[in-house]
């Protein structure tokens, strides 16, 4: 007998997991805006806009690195171009914003402001359909997911493994940013997308739109820990992981390994796109830097510090490295790459499970002595 | 985006056995209507000049249990791979059954025709489970989509359940197959074969590392297999080759050097200067 779906989502999680989620949502939901709007800023329990936007940003990051963990914990391949996937679903809906703009810029055109410094007369072929919500929400997913799947294709149908692939990915993202560089690529050259002005008609500064975004935020990051939790609990997260393991033994039992790394691999980009979406109208910008190699590494260090192979892990690493990394850029700005280093290396020698196999360590150690 | 996940599917849907539905099965289904199973015709394999097949002919019958015995280097290992699809020879003709043309199948298009494979070294799931290790052996469809929907029915549960009992592991079901034995291990991966009830089972130095009681307990499952199934074993161990029965095949620098019953072979003057007389 079958069981229904929701049946099946429902027991992806136990219970105790269950109430955890429930409570960070209605923190994120309740607590944080109620905390925000009705208290004055010089108030104790004052949250302040610094504080959204700082934990709404590191939310996007922990969808990436739940993302990320995926595709490296579960299917046991390592990318070090993930930022590119998000940098593309940033790019998407930051057309929608540079359009809502309309002839608020500082050129009063209608036409973005890069493309009236660039003498362009009209939007480029790329460009069309930017102007409605639904079309860059589709663009969102579907054209990391195009990428991916492209790459993705080749790559593994001619059987590129481990490092191989990991330094492919890394040009991938390299080539991308260098593309994106340019001006004449058509999305503003180095500088990028900034100066927005609205989201749907709704100012973007106002306490209120952020809130909004946060709580997006909050919710996009809670469904995809059940859908990855229920992804990896299906007969597919098993096949996946033993692809990891033992990929011939997979073959000879009849799985097509290329069409099971193929589909997490096209996940994965997905939510990298949607997490990329998220991220640049809270924090106002985006641009080619984010492509950059160094960004794409760091997904990768958030996942081996949190604890990669577990779906909490990643979400633990992407805040205690951000939140560290925001609290050392403004203290020791200057001595944050060889914190970071140094932490990658303290990481992987002595916490190959990251924090959460440290945590779970120290449990047993505790439950062996109370025996 | 998951629903476009059936359109970029390329494995074959399975019907019974392993024949397409849809008809786009280039070698059609297993036809055994001539009695040979396996048949390998002219097979050579180079590697960098150097031969490890070399015009190589083998017809191995239905319901046959057929030793390959040889030095290292021989080609047995090769052979298998040729079988399998994990090596295309440069020259020969590899069919199952009458119609299927091996050459021009993937590795998990062979398995779904109807070929196991066992390696030398045991190859199984180390982080799943016993009995997860079992399930995703187990014949079915085997494409992404389906394996994400997939939820184990009662007969399937059964049908697991019996292969536990059969490589008496059932007792190890819940356990992570990374700690189990050496010999538990070589038993459970004979157990995944089972479970993709292949027509033609290829079985690479299978009781290696195992008690003399493990080892006869396997011959006398695999002469209970043999008939309904066709068995290929390469083995070094001459007493279980002794207890497996059947015909022995010699390999050689890649051809065979001579296929009789053990005791022919073993007394076979060019036999034993291969073995003994370099």
């Amino acid at each position: 007998m079958r069981k229904p779906l929701t049946i099946r989502i429902l027991s992806a999680l136990d219970k105790k997991s269950w109430i955890a989620l429930g409570v960070f949502l209605a923190l994120a939901l309740v607590v944080v805006p109620v905390l925000h709007l009705n208290f004055p800023e010089d108030s104790a329990l004052h949250v302040s806009t610094y504080a959204i936007t700082l934990i709404g940003k590191i939310m996007c990051y922990a969808l990436v690195a739940v993302a990320m963990d995926l595709i490296w914990g579960y299917g046991g391949i390592l990318s070090l171009g993930h930022g590119l996937f998000f940098a593309l679903g940033g790019y998407a809906f930051g057309m929608y914003l540079m359009r809502q703009i309309g002839r608020d810029g500082s050129y009063g055109a209608d036409l973005p402001d890069f493309m009236v410094f660039l003498d362009w007369k009209e939007l480029p072929w790329f460009w069309v359909g930017s102007d409605s919500f639904g079309w860059v929400a589709f663009l969102v997913m579907a054209v990391p997911a195009m990428v991916a799947f492209v790459f993705g294709y080749f790559a593994f149908r001619s059987r590129i493994k481990g490092v191989y692939f990991s330094i492919i990915t890394q040009a991938l993202t390299y080539a991308a940013m260098l593309l994106f560089f340019r001006n004449e690529t058509g999305f503003g050259g180095n500088n990028g997308f900034t100066d927005f002005k609205r989201v749907l008609g709704y100012t973007i500064t106002s306490s209120e739109t952020r809130l909004v975004l946060f709580g997006l935020t909050a919710i996009a990051l809670a469904a995809t820990l059940v859908f990855a939790a229920w992804l990896v609990k299906s007969k597919f997260g098993r096949v996946l992981t033993a692809i990891r393991d033992a990929e011939s033994r997979v073959m000879f039992i009849g799985y097509n390994p290329l069409w099971y790394k193929l589909t997490i691999w096209v996940i994965s980009a997905v939510l990298c796109g949607i997490a990329g979406a998220l991220y640049v109208p809270q924090v106002g910008i985006i641009n080619p830097s984010e492509m950059s190699p160094g960004n794409s590494i760091e997904i990768a260090i958030w996942v081996a510090v949190g604890g990669r192979g577990t779906l909490i892990g990643p979400i633990i690493g992407a805040f205690v490295v951000n939140l560290a990394k925001s609290w050392f850029t403004v203290s020791f700005p200057e001595y944050w790459l060889f914190f970071l280093g140094l932490l990658f290396i303290v990481v992987t020698l002595m916490l190959p499970q990251g924090l959460v196999g440290l945590w779970k360590k120290l449990m047993d150690k505790k439950g062996a002595a109370a025996c | 985006m998951l629903n476009t996940v059936d359109l970029f599917e390329d494995d074959r849907p399975e019907g019974s056995d392993g024949a397409d539905q849809m008809g786009h099965f280039v070698t059609g289904e297993l036809d055994l209507s001539h009695g040979v199973a396996l048949y390998l015709e002219d097979i050579t394999v180079s590697f960098d000049g150097f031969k490890a097949l070399n015009n190589l002919n083998l017809a191995i019958n239905a319901g046959e249990l057929r030793c390959i015995i040889g030095p290292n280097g021989a080609g047995k290992t090769t052979m298998m791979d040729v079988i399998t699809g994990k090596t295309r020879p440069d020259s020969g003709k590899a069919f199952f059954g009458q119609s299927i043309d091996l050459t021009r199948l993937t590795e998990p298009e062979i398995a779904h025709v109807g070929i196991g494979r066992k390696f030398q070294k045991p190859t199984i799931f180390e982080q799943h489970t016993v009995f997860e290790n079992l399930e995703l052996a187990m014949k079915t469809d085997k494409r992404v989509w389906k394996s994400l929907m997939a939820w184990l029915a009662g007969d399937e549960r059964d049908k697991i359940a019996e292969t536990l009992r059969l490589i008496r592991l059932d007792g190890e079901a819940d356990r992570q197959a990374g700690l189990l034995s050496h010999g538990q291990k070589q038993w459970l991966e004979i157990g995944m074969l089972l479970m993709q009830e292949p027509k033609l089972l290829l079985l690479d130095e299978p009781v290696a590392g195992m008690t003399d009681d493990e080892t006869m307990r396997t011959a006398e499952l695999f002469v209970s297999l043999a008939g309904k199934h066709s068995l290929v074993v390469v083995e070094h161990d001459m007493a279980f080759v002794e207890k497996l029965g059947g015909l022995v095949t010699v390999l050689h620098e890649g051809s065979v050097l001579a296929e009789g019953d053990l005791a022919t072979v073993q007394n076979d003057q060019r036999v034993i200067e291969v073995y003994l007389g370099r």
